[in-house]
């Protein structure tokens, strides 16, 4: 594959986010819409660090209720329980389904508490500058972005545990205050991996030799214009 | 053949695509993103995504429309639809739990389907009006929404921990919904965005606010 060693950002163009038409704007400051798919054109996404502290602090602190507090009130001939969401996973593992309670313990425990650390990770990596293991950073972003959205799966089961058990007065099961949480926590974290743009990752972290010569020459207004090779 | 040069949208690192072989794909050689990957039948290139997501609207109107599952205790029986069950949070205190449930369940598949089934019929006849694009941009934005196999595994466990107390029988949607998970990725792996964007027409007003041509 042929490359020009330099960024789109050095040579003053903003590849579109969306169809990933080449263009160059007149300004960088407000490059306008793209001409083909009318999505806004960013070089990087705009506040993209100071948006994806905001959105992964109020995730951290959504997280704190969305595991104290209940998911799920079952009431049964007379007596209600509260479940929180490791009260769920004991459930499921004491009940002999410990696949299952394995799988809601990694989906609704350790992916959200992993992806604030990894989200708070890359921050304060590009935040410092750091150089080192781009690739990694690069890739662990991928996978907060991938498998984010699987911390849903407890509020499906507690929609559904809800929606089919009422059957009142033998027996029902109403939502607890901590779904919501539970649910905030997972939007805000997928919303946190929007904003934050993977390219300052490797702004800060790499240093590519300019070589005038790798500099598109007297490039028309819009690169993909029917190029023929 | 177009050879196109891109700006990785990971790493920004400016690279041309070299001519790719049906079912190639092209990798960033910095950051390794998928920059472009080749049909495999580069005669038509939308028919077998069309067919797929023709197939998929019909399979989500279905899945939306009968009952999910059916549960009995003692001689009470219940069932629930997959909004029933948005439904149920929301007359239960929880709104935004509800708004949250039905927007990824219900709302994201069915804009996503239905944005690329009118797309991909749009783009059949090139050159596609400028609104298709617009239009792909909007299926795009809501494809990470739609957590339909989030869902799958959330009703199995559901199912599993209810049939502890009741009996339980899964309804004509959950076949559906089944379907559904398999027939989301057939449509993201077999459609090339790059088809459709290289049928659209430009909007002449953005394209005016980039500098003109140089030669
Ligand atoms: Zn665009
Ligand atoms: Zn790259």
């Amino acid at each position: 594959m042929k490359t020009s060693e330099i960024t789109a950002a050095q040579a003053g163009l903003i590849g579109c986010n969306t169809c990933s038409l080449l263009t160059h704007p007149v300004s960088m400051e407000h490059p306008g819409h793209c001409p083909r798919c009318g999505a806004k054109l960013e070089s990087r996404r705009p506040n993209s660090i100071q948006y994806t502290w905001a959105l992964v602090i109020a995730a951290t602190i959504c997280y704190i209720p969305a595991n104290l507090l209940p998911v799920m009130n079952t009431t049964a001939l007379g007596s209600s329980e509260a479940d929180t969401i490791m009260g769920g996973v004991i459930y499921l593992y004491t009940s002999g389904s410990w696949p299952l309670a394995l799988i809601v313990l990694i989906a609704s425990v350790m992916v959200p508490l992993g992806k604030l650390i990894a989200l708070a990770y890359l921050l304060i990596t590009v935040q410092r500058g750091v150089k080192g293991g781009v690739r990694e950073r690069t890739r662990l972003y991928r996978m907060v972005e991938f498998i984010g959205r699987w911390s849903m799966l407890d509020v499906f089961v507690d929609t559904f545990t809800v929606a089919m058990v009422q059957l009142k007065p033998l027996m029902s099961v109403e939502p607890g205050l901590g779904v919501v949480f539970f649910a905030a926590v997972v939007v805000l974290t997928m919303l946190a991996a929007v904003t934050f743009d993977p390219r300052l990752i490797w702004d800060s972290g790499t240093e590519i030799e300019v070589r005038p010569v790798a500099a598109p020459k007297g490039h028309p207004s819009v690169l993909n214009e029917k190029s023929h090779a | 053949m177009d050879t196109e040069i891109v700006a990785c949208p990971d790493c920004d690192l400016l690279q041309q695509i070299p001519v790719l072989n049906p079912g190639d794909k092209a990798r960033c050689p910095r950051c390794g993103h998928v920059l472009a990957s080749a049909a495999i039948d580069s005669h038509h290139p939308l028919d077998l995504p069309l067919s797929l997501t023709l197939t998929a609207f019909i399979v989500l109107i279905i899945a939306n429309t009968t009952p999910l599952m059916g549960l009995s205790v003692m001689g009470k029986t219940a069932s629930t639809t997959i909004i029933g069950g948005a439904y149920e949070m929301w007359i239960n205190g929880e709104p935004l739990t509800a708004a949250v449930v039905a927007f990824s369940a219900v709302i994201a598949p069915g804009l996503f389907i239905l944005f690329m089934l009118i797309v991909l019929l749009a783009a059949r006849r090139p050159p596609a009006p400028h609104w298709v694009g617009e239009m792909l941009r909007w299926a795009q934005s809501m494809q990470p929404w739609s957590m339909l196999e989030v869902m799958m595994l959330g009703i199995l466990v559901a199912l599993i921990k209810i049939a502890e107390l009741a009996t339980v029988e899964p309804g004509i949607a959950m076949f559906a919904v089944g379907a559904l998970v398999l027939l989301f990725p057939a449509i993201m792996v077999s459609f090339n965005a790059h088809e459709v964007w290289m049928r659209v027409e430009w909007d002449h007003d953005a394209a005016a606010s980039q500098s003109p041509p140089q030669t």
